[in-house]
């Protein structure tokens, strides 16, 4: 099995998801304390922020590649930029749900207009949304690839805005923990957050490998397909 | 017995019900694309052994000067 998991790095990552999912969730129902203030609810902490940050981590991956396609002309950029902002929609819309359920048992709604971190999150969900527009409008090739590449790494712009907003923001519904002076909540906490938010991380990278490598065989046996028609 | 959940305990396994049930969503999608892809090189592999056995049956009839 040891000798599998060395052969097939995508198995090991996998591997390494599972128990890291298994461990955070001992620690979420087993071992951090109940918060003082929000109670049993708070829990939701340990998902919904590793899994936001985990979108922002794809979206960022997603521009970054397609800049890399631009500059580089990376070959297979385009397909992982691609791959990587669909990873970041999916994170990005279990952020929302999440959200919306922690806003129903803390504030008693399931969004708030007056937000700027949640609009402006949805904002960021939605641009990168409509990229899929985009690129299945357009016919498959370079021209496509420029395009989606541009409109990938203008939406950059938007993560660090939906990001700091919070902390630009005057109204403080939204809760901060981490501050220039560190996160603020106590160390059984913070443990289990960042716990949490490697098991995203990994989660995320498993099913982003999974599907770059479907993609990969699905355009080899397309080029198959037209060799031998 | 009776169970009594919270409110707070019902919204918590929710969220962490709505998160398995997308990741869950998501494999189940990607094996059915896994399954599509396994018959589609079936498919290729059929057309490849089958022009080579016509290939083949060719050279049988074709006589070697």
């Amino acid at each position: 099995m040891g000798l599998r998991l060395k052969e097939n790095p995508l198995a090991a990552l996998a591997a390494l998801a599972g128990l890291l999912i298994a461990a955070s969730i001992a620690l979420i129902f087993f071992y951090v304390p109940t918060d003082a203030d929000q109670g049993f609810s708070q829990r939701i902490f340990y998902i919904h922020v590793p899994i936001a940050l985990t979108a922002y981590a794809f979206f960022g991956w997603g521009a970054w590649k397609a800049f890399r396609h631009l500059w580089k002309r990376e070959p297979g950029a385009d397909l992982e930029s691609y791959v990587a902002i669909h990873q970041g929609v999916i994170f990005g819309s279990l952020t929302l749900l999440t959200g919306s359920l922690w806003a129903k048992i803390s504030w008693g709604h399931w969004w708030l207009w007056s937000e700027s971190q949640l609009v402006l999150f949805l904002v960021l969900f939605l641009f990168y949304g409509a990229y899929f527009m985009l690129r299945y409008s357009v016919e498959p090739g370079p021209a496509r690839a420029n395009m989606c590449a541009v409109y990938a790494v203008f939406g950059v712009v938007l993560i660090p805005i939906s990001f700091l907003a919070i902390r630009l923001a005057n109204q403080l519904i939204h809760p901060v923990v981490f501050t220039l002076q560190g996160p603020q909540m106590a160390a059984s906490m913070f443990l289990t957050f960042c716990v949490s938010l490697a098991a995203m991380l990994t989660l995320a990278a498993t099913l982003f490998h999974v599907e770059l490598a479907g993609k990969r065989i699905d355009s080899r046996l397309r080029e198959l397909r037209e060799l031998l028609a | 017995m009776t169970l009594a959940v919270t409110t707070a305990e019902k919204y918590v396994f929710a969220a962490y019900g709505v998160v398995f049930l997308v990741v869950l969503v998501y494999v189940l999608i990607i094996a059915l694309k896994l399954g599509r892809l396994e018959r589609e090189l079936d498919e290729l592999t059929g057309t490849v052994r089958e022009r080579r056995e016509a290939e083949a049956e060719q050279r049988k009839k074709v006589p070697v000067a």
